[in-house]
């Protein structure tokens, strides 16, 4: 291969130009014009000449780089013995202040700056010898085409076509058909065996539609209690006379605490409990059926948004628009909670409460439709 | 053309260098022996001299390629690294580490242990933000090395299957990270998971069945965190080393794109060759790239868990938002109006959310991944293309990159519409209604402009072939006319403007057969001639030597060459206007000869 190497040089001049029609031309190549006068398109000149540089001309300019070089090698295995000495002597809890970039922990800084230095004087180190002192002529390769030839085609078929024969696949298509049906099945036990044991799929249509809100009847056949509502985090049971108009309470149902499951029944049971003056709710029958499922004004709706399922987490006080952070669905709720602007479809789901003999604020039943993102058989 | 017969050899190139004709050291010795010993084990000898002189021509978009190839390495070494610490599991514990705030909360052990990473293990919060930064730049780094490749036509033949590797391994590069993202287990992340799990209940028909199953039943579940992790660390990395391998070793196949110049053919290569100058480039350069990693994420946090606390469902933050490469499919989603979202057949269709979450992807790279057989189908081009395209000559083509990436910022800027609404005191609102028009209007006119731009490049390249480069001189005659003097650009500097090829768009058939008859192949032959005229209608022709010579003998080389003494005809000139143009407005001079 070496012939194709071959360092470059200004190789056509000027008084080449214009001698079209004399060269060999490649007919893969574009199109040519014969002879007569001008060609049809400009020839390349080829490789422009040669400019050398400082380094090449200049000793004092060469020795100069190398100096800068071994500087940088040198600068690197600087910073490598800061970053050694600063693992065992800086305490990782010692904070330092940066200007422009605020306070920030000084063991993290010491060591990333040292790092960085160390592996960049290397490669700044390298780059730099690269371009000052290794050869800048360019060099020159041939192409060829990717295509292999006839005759390594011709073999590679005449291979394959032998080795079938030999085998004798087209004399005996049984064992054509069958090896083919083989290796066609083999897989399936091992995409059975992770599709079907991944989790129970089985599970889901029921498990997407219950929470932990829901009242199951008791052994003895009895229907089971209201279930309290609780504040969320503290888990504090909430009086109807606590809750302000304007204010309003993350909520979880009392039966949480019971659970086995806190996180999976959390991401279905949070809710969001408001009070609004009873004037303030719609008049049209939406607003009423919000009325009607409250306690003077206290409703209490999901707060798993019914887009994606992020936490439908801030809450406007003066228009009493529930939005949500992940995606801005902005539900209204003076009427029932349905989307006035954002990529959600449907209302976030209701909670029927009332208030206990004691006063303070129960569930009597769960949530009337599944919470959370839609799915298929919702 | 013939750049590879060269007379002269590289040592009379260098014939003011000494000449390296000194016996081996001691220790050159002692490594000969060693290679002689591999060599007659392994023969890799050959391999060796085949792969050390091969030849890379130089160019700094060039390195974008290997940003992404070194962002990777550091995303392997510093992943394996934090390997060491991290535990995959989702078991809640109570936190008792040396990080105040969160004593007593209970959190997940891969929360608790990404705390520990992060305060107790020494220079551990550096890895882990190393690894953080270097995976955020290996995806910058794919995503505009991808840019460089499609702008420059470099998947044209026979780099078609390079380009469909390149789109894989990009796609799988946004799992990968979203998959790491995730797996600190912290508010900001599991509310990334919460939203995942709601983009696969939005699949039709198996979307409950396809939660339930990753989920390993009601999210968030104890199975999601160690099972995202065998995916991050095992399954993707796998795949993405083995394509990004057959990807450099297809690089080396192929031999490197270049850009067109003198010398520079479709059957040569021109650059430096393997060893010793890209070893030396390219491997500082490596360093390089780590080093400015390691310096940003010394100085930058990122990620700060121990802020965002563990997951839980209930609390959440505002301005949630993924990392940025997620940004599209995210503002995707809070584009798409909820009407999308219906029910037909007793069945709910989220497409609301299906289209942005699950569909997107995939068909954004399904597009990317076609696009060089579609352009090859239109052009009917079957040569193979070394020569890189400047971007101005394939109008269309950039026009369409350019349409496509402004897709991809509106989406983009969509998904911090939150944020852009508080600090800009604008409603979000109307903030999300523009970007919801400006999906559909941006685009088309951002394709408009580049193309008009890049023949008006293309024009300008010719006005420069034609009439020289403006130099600033001006020039008055001894009538007291003024001119600017034109400088001549050299034959070097002109081939780079004259040496591509304009297409030609096909004609259309007749649509009919011999015998009149309407024939299905004419159909996608009609097809394919109206695609080539909506390519190739506008175009500009490289100067031709007839052209060169007639603007010289219409007088513009006296114009070129003149003094003030000898200025014959002379004229102001208006470089802005179009090479074609410029034949009627010579007129006046040529009559003066």
């Amino acid at each position: 291969m070496s012939n194709h190497s071959t360092t470059s040089g200004h190789e056509s001049t000027s008084a080449d130009q214009g001698r079209a029609g004399t060269d060999v031309v490649r007919l893969d190549d574009g199109h040519h014009v014969g002879a007569g006068g001008l060609p049809e398109r400009f020839e390349d000149p080829g490789l422009p000449p040669h400019v050398h540089r400082l380094a090449d001309r200049d000793p004092v300019a060469a020795s100069r780089a190398e100096r800068q070089v071994a500087t940088m090698f040198g600068v690197s295995m600087l910073a490598t013995l800061v970053f050694i000495v600063a693992y065992f002597a800086i305490d990782y809890t010692q904070g330092v202040f940066i200007p422009g970039i605020g306070s920030t922990n000084l063991l993290n800084v010491v060591l990333g700056v040292s790092m960085g230095v160390s592996l960049f004087g290397i490669g700044a180190g390298a780059v730099h010898w690269a371009k000052t002192l290794m050869s800048d002529e360019e060099v020159v390769e041939e192409r060829h085409p990717m295509r292999s030839s006839d005759e390594a085609r011709a073999k590679a078929v005449h291979l394959i076509q032998a080795g079938g024969e030999q085998a004798q696949f087209g004399r005996r298509p049984v064992l054509k058909y069958s090896l083919g049906g083989a290796l066609g099945l083999f897989a399936l036990p091992f995409v059975l065996q992770v599709a079907g044991s991944l989790g129970n799929p089985t599970k889901a249509t029921a498990g997407l539609a219950q929470t932990i809100w829901d009242i199951h009847p008791l052994p003895d056949g009895t229907p089971g209690h209201p279930i309290r509502l609780f504040r969320d985090p503290e888990m504090t049971p909430i009086k109807a006379s606590d809750v302000t108009i304007g204010s309003v309470f993350h909520v979880m149902p009392e039966t949480l605490k019971d659970s086995q499951h806190v996180l999976e029944d959390k991401a279905k049971a949070a809710v969001l409990l408001m009070r609004l003056h009873p004037s303030q709710f719609d008049s049209g029958p939406r607003g009423q059926k919000t009325q009607s499922w409250g306690h003077e004004g206290i409703v209490a709706y999901s707060k798993i948004c019914t887009h994606v399922g992020c936490p439908v987490g801030l809450y406007e006080q003066q228009t009493h628009h529930l939005l949500c952070p992940c995606h801005q669905s902005t539900f209204d709720v003076t009427k029932d909670c349905e989307v006035i602007f954002g990529p959600a479809k449907r209302s976030l789901a209701q909670l029927k409460i009332t208030v206990d003999d004691a006063g303070y604020l129960v569930a009597p039943e769960g949530f009337h439709e599944p919470v959370g993102p839609s799915y298929w058989e919702r | 053309m013939s750049t590879t017969t060269d007379p002269r050899s590289a040592a009379s190139l260098r014939e003011n260098d000494p000449a390296t004709t000194s016996a081996p050291s001691a220790g050159a010795k002692r490594v000969g022996g060693l290679a002689n010993w591999v060599d007659e084990r392994t023969g890799a000898g050959s391999g060796m001299a085949f792969l050390l002189k091969k030849i890379f021509p130089d160019h700094w978009s060039f390195m974008l390629g290997e940003i992404a190839m070194y962002s990777m390495i550091i995303c392997l070494l510093t992943g394996a690294f934090l390997t060491f610490w991290f535990v995959p599991s989702a078991g809640q514990i109570v936190y008792d580490g040396s990080y105040l705030p969160l004593k007593g909360v209970t959190m997940s052990e891969a929360y608790r242990s990404t705390v520990a990473i992060s305060f107790d293990v020494r220079g551990g919060l550096l890895i882990r933000q190393i690894h953080h930064w270097a995976a955020l730049m290996f995806i910058v780094a794919v995503t505009v090395h991808m840019l460089r490749v499609y702008f420059t036509g470099a998947f044209r033949k026979p780099r078609e299957i390079n380009w469909v590797i390149g789109t894989i391994l990009s796609m799988l590069a946004l799992v990968e990270g979203f998959a790491g993202y995730s797996l600190p287990d912290d508010l900001l992340s599991g509310t990334g998971l919460r939203a995942a799990e709601g983009f696969m209940r939005s699949i039709p028909i198996v979307g409950s069945y396809v939660s339930y199953m990753m989920f390993d039943g009601p999210f968030p579940g104890e199975a999601i965190i160690p099972r995202l992790f065998t995916v991050h660390v095992l399954l993707l990395p796998a795949i993405l080393v083995g394509l990004f391998t057959a990807h450099i070793v297809l690089v080396f196949v192929h031999k490197h794109t270049q850009f067109p110049g003198p010398g520079r053919t479709e059957h040569n290569v021109v650059g430096f060759p393997l060893m010793p100058v890209y070893t030396a480039k390219a491997g500082g350069f490596f360093f390089m790239v780590f080093g400015v990693t390691a310096l940003i994420s010394a100085l930058v946090m990122i990620n700060p868990i121990w802020a965002y606390g563990p997951y839980d469902p209930s609390p959440v933050t505002a301005g949630s938002q993924p990392d940025w490469y997620m940004g599209f499919a995210d503002g995707a989603l809070r584009l798409l109006p909820g009407f999308l979202e219906f029910v037909a057949f007793d069945r709910t269709w989220s497409f609301n959310v299906f289209i942005g979450a699950i569909l997107l992807i995939p068909v954004i790279f399904t597009i990317a991944g076609a696009y060089p057989f579609l352009e090859r189908w239109v052009t009917g081009d079957t040569r193979e293309h070394h020569l890189l395209d400047r971007p101005r000559n394939a109008p269309v083509r950039t026009g369409l990159g350019m349409m496509a990436i402004s897709s991809y910022f509106i989406l983009f800027l969509a998904s911090g519409n939150d944020l852009m609404a508080i600090k800009l005191h604008l409603s979000i609102n109307d903030l999300t209604r523009s970007f919801q028009v400006g999906f559909f209007v941006v685009p088309p006119l951002v394709f408009w402009v580049t193309k008009r731009i890049c023949l008006s490049l293309q024009r300008h390249d010719r006005e420069k072939v034609l009439h020289g480069r403006e130099s600033g001189t001006i020039i008055r005659t001894a009538e007291g006319k003024f001119f600017e003097k034109h400088d001549e650009i050299d034959e070097f500097a002109r081939w780079s403007l004259v040496q591509h090829e304009a297409h030609e768009p096909i004609a259309v058939g007749s649509g009919t057969d011999a015998n009149g008859v309407a024939s299905p192949a004419a159909r996608s032959e009609r097809a394919r001639a109206r695609l080539s005229h909506f390519y190739f209608k506008d175009r500009v022709d490289p100067v031709t030597p007839a052209e060169l010579a007639a603007a010289h003998h219409h007088g513009e080389h006296e114009a070129i060459e003149a003094t003030p003494e000898t200025a014959g005809p002379v004229e102001i000139m208006d470089s802005r206007r179009g090479g074609a143009d410029r034949e009627s407005i010579r007129r006046a001079p040529e009559s003066e000869l």
